[in-house]
């Protein structure tokens, strides 16, 4: 006697191709273009690869990208979770519409990029490598941009504001008034 | 075997090629410390991270200190395990590990079993010269089996190894990094979110209290104290065989007459046997295996009384839900038999009887909690204890268990038979569901009952054994990756069996994840796994269905195995998750 009041769990690719019939079937069409088999040391090769291509499609790696790329590869969700969490690169949270990186390389760090992140930390209430809950802004931080010269530095999506003082956070804001 | 020649500490030694530091000088009787390196023994796992470099030695010509754990010897080495660099190298390991530590280890569940507490004495650190910031991750408890609290966390990485490698479960991994990283579920989601099988090998592996159980000791001793309240305790076969090492008694103890009065002492209503239940469990499952058998249909049967394994064929294999007995675990069915039968016997309302269970296993304490094991919401099993819980108690009721006069269990809930106990080793199931179906099927009492081909600690044992005339195909796993193994194949139609036995941990209920700490020795569990089979063999009765007290259950109560009632009392149904 076994139980049927239940199906099993609905897989993560009918739920994606649900909510992001386009994107699903471009990121599917990709792992199916990659050398996978049952081995999955070979699998774990072309992990790094899968997830670039999933956040370039989905612009970021929702739990169920994740899980859709756990079952196709055979790695489970919590490593899949693993080398996300581990590469500042990779995000699961959506990204707002303005992308906010504040450089903490040495210079910039030497000239108080900290306090800059404090002051966007409250201004938006959210930390780093979040977005607010209105999807506007994305806030990351960033290893030297290369403009040592006008620390610290702050970009906002392709604009980049230079010696920035705690003061001046309320303003970059306002320049995103959309 | 090619040998290799060095010196450790100016002494001269020779072993076998790919042989680390590490072992080469426990031949010349040199402990070198070590906290993340663990040789899981019993499950044929070394786990060899090589993270935490407590163990680094000082190599000649060499500019870096090598982690031995994890480096092989080479012809003509000369290692320093205590030079000056290498000492100071290792204290300033664990000054920064402890620097992040909380440090709470009076009140700490891990007390005088911690890795790190015996090395922060070995070392004899008496200050932590690094003062950093805490990490401040939240406490899970969601599953009322495990506790994780990973501000312990010392990043060892054992409980993937024995949660990935082994079991195969795979819910453990490192993430984050820097400060944050840890070791956990993705989104560090509570383990009850995750297919976490609560078999609670990630518990015995850890060396410090991250991985702990959850407690239930003072609800019991409320409940005790309570007039109001009748209660009763059953104890599992493999408790009595492990029980007494927590009492410095060596390893294979038989402790079953000093276990029943200590827990008299404890002041337990009546203390009874899941051997009994054991023996029903037979009783049905045993059925149910000769109708599938005469039938031919839907075999092989798989074994149902692992509740870490009924949670892994509900997430991982929910294809095949329809091949395990539906027969409920010995500890459900004493839950449901003591709430029913006994509790109108003494005239108790089933919400005022109390039912406590001592297990050597995490998995019940979940499976306890199930809904479908509490009718009209109330539990069939009230409490679930691990055996590490039953000999707190005893100590802190100032119970000098050694020196008890062994008592008897109580009737008739404690009256059990051979085939009930050697539940607690794998194999021992299935050699208990063998022995009543060769003597229904051949309508003889058969002296012959010993199955030693399915006995044993290996991972995955294969027979064919001559039940009632016929030969049957068998199998017994223990360890989920085992488990998994097996039923790929099944799934892919590449193995015919009859019946399966599985059990989540290796060995068996004798290696569960709330027995005492063994630091993966597989010596205790053969001691262990001994000791259970010389239970059987002392017992005048060894069939489940010539125990007299479960004669009467069926003629005075139940009536047929597979009954209507038996079916509401002692069958369960499963879920895919
Ligand atoms: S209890 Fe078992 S399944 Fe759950 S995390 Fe630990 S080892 Fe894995
Ligand atoms: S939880 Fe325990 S076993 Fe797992 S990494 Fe942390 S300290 Fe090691
Ligand atoms: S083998 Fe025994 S101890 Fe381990 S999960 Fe199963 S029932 Fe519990
Ligand atoms: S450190 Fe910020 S731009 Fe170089
Ligand atoms: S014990 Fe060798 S590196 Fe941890």
């Amino acid at each position: 006697m076994s139980c049927d009041c239940c199906g099993k769990k609905e897989k993560a690719l009918e739920k994606l191709m649900k909510l992001e019939p386009k994107k699903t079937t471009e990121l599917v069409a990709f792992i199916d273009s990659l050398p996978l088999g049952n081995d999955i040391d070979a699998n774990r090769g072309c992990l790094i690869e899968t997830l670039h291509r999933a956040q370039t499609i989905f612009g970021y790696l929702p739990a169920e990208v994740q899980q859709l790329v756990s079952e196709r590869l055979k790695i489970t969700r919590s490593e899949i979770y693993g080398v996300i969490s581990f590469y500042s690169y990779f995000t699961d949270k959506p990204i707002g519409r303005h992308k906010i990186n504040v450089c903490c390389g040495t210079a910039c760090f030497v000239k108080g990029a900290t306090r800059i992140v404090d002051e966007f930390k409250s201004k938006l209430g959210i930390k780093e490598g979040e977005t607010t809950p209105d999807k506007k802004f994305f806030l990351g931080v960033l290893r030297c941009v290369g403009a040592c010269s006008l620390a610290p530095v702050v970009m906002v999506d392709d604009h980049v504001y230079g010696k920035v003082t705690p003061e001046m956070v309320s303003t970059i804001l306002a320049d995103y008034q959309d | 075997m090619t040998m290799v020649n060095l010196k450790i500490n100016d002494m001269p030694v020779s072993v076998p090629e790919g042989t680390t530091i590490l072992d080469a000088a426990r031949t010349l009787g040199i402990k070198i410390p070590t906290l993340c390196h663990i040789k899981m023994d019993c499950l044929g796992v070394e786990h060899k991270a090589g993270s935490c470099r407590i163990c680094v030695v000082e190599i000649a010509n060499r500019p870096n200190l090598a982690p031995s754990c994890c480096t092989p010897v080479a012809e003509g080495m000369v290692v320093k395990t205590n030079s000056l660099r290498a000492i100071s190298a290792r204290r300033t390991v664990l000054g920064l590990l402890l620097s992040n530590h909380p440090k709470d280890c009076l009140i700490c569940a891990m007390n005088q079993q911690c890795e790190l507490q015996s090395l922060a004495h070995e070392f004899d650190m008496h200050e932590i010269k690094y003062q950093g910031a805490q990490t401040e991750f939240p406490i899970d408890i969601s599953s009322g089996a495990i506790r994780r609290d990973l501000n312990k966390c010392v990043m060892c990485r054992r409980c993937e190894t024995a949660c990935n490698v082994v079991q195969t479960v795979g819910v453990l991994s490192g993430i984050n990094r820097g400060f944050e990283a840890t070791v956990g579920p993705e989104e560090l989601k509570p383990l009850l979110e995750t297919s976490c099988t609560f078999c609670g090998q990630c518990v015995l592996a850890c060396p410090v209290g991250a991985l702990t159980e959850i407690g239930y000791k003072d609800d019991v001793w409320r409940e005790i104290n309570d007039p109001t309240k009748h209660v009763v305790v059953q104890t599992a076969p493999s408790v009595r065989v492990a029980l007494g090492e927590e009492f410095d008694m060596p390893a294979g103890s038989i402790t079953t007459g000093k276990m029943v009065a200590a827990l008299r002492r404890l002041g337990f209503a009546k203390v009874f046997d899941t051997d009994f239940s054991a023996d029903l469990t037979i009783m049905e499952e045993g059925t149910e295996l000769i109708n599938r058998i005469k039938t031919g249909k839907n075999l092989p049967i798989l074994t149902s009384c692992c509740p870490g394994w009924v949670n892994f064929f509900e997430h991982q294999f929910p294809e095949l839900m329809h091949m395990p007995s539906t027969a409920k675990s010995p500890q459900q069915m004493f839950g449901s038999i003591a709430k029913s039968y006994y509790a109108e016997k003494v005239g108790v309302k089933p919400k005022d009887l109390i039912v406590v269970s001592i297990m050597p296993c995490l998995a019940k304490k979940y499976e306890a909690a199930r809904p479908e094991f509490a009718p009209d919401g109330v539990r069939d099993v009230d409490y679930v204890l691990s055996t590490r819980e039953l000999a707190a108690m005893i100590k802190e009721a100032g119970v000098m268990f050694s020196a008890l006069k062994d008592e008897e269990y109580d009737n008739p809930l404690g009256e059990s038979t051979g085939a009930g106990v050697i539940f607690g080793a794998s194999g021992g199931v299935l050699e208990a569901a063998l022995r009543t179906a060769n003597d229904i099927l051949s309508g003889k009492d058969i002296k012959d009952i010993d199955f030693v081909a399915i006995r044993g600690l290996e991972g995955i044992k294969e027979a064919t054994v001559q039940v009632g005339g016929m030969d049957l195909q068998v199998a017994v796993c223990s360890g989920l990756g085992n488990a998994r193994k097996l039923l790929t194949k099944i799934r892919n139609g590449e193995a015919k069996y009859h019946a399966i036995e599985i059990m989540a941990c290796p060995g068996g209920c004798i290696n569960g994840g709330g027995q005492p700490y063994t630091g993966s020795n597989l010596k205790t569990l053969e001691e262990r796994k001994n000791a259970i089979y010389q239970v059987d063999k002392n017992l005048p009765i060894r069939k489940s269905h010539q125990n007299p007290s479960i004669i009467k259950l069926y003629n005075d109560y139940l009536g047929e195995p597979g009954s209507q009632l038996a079916h509401k009392l002692l069958h369960t149904h499963y879920f895919a998750r």
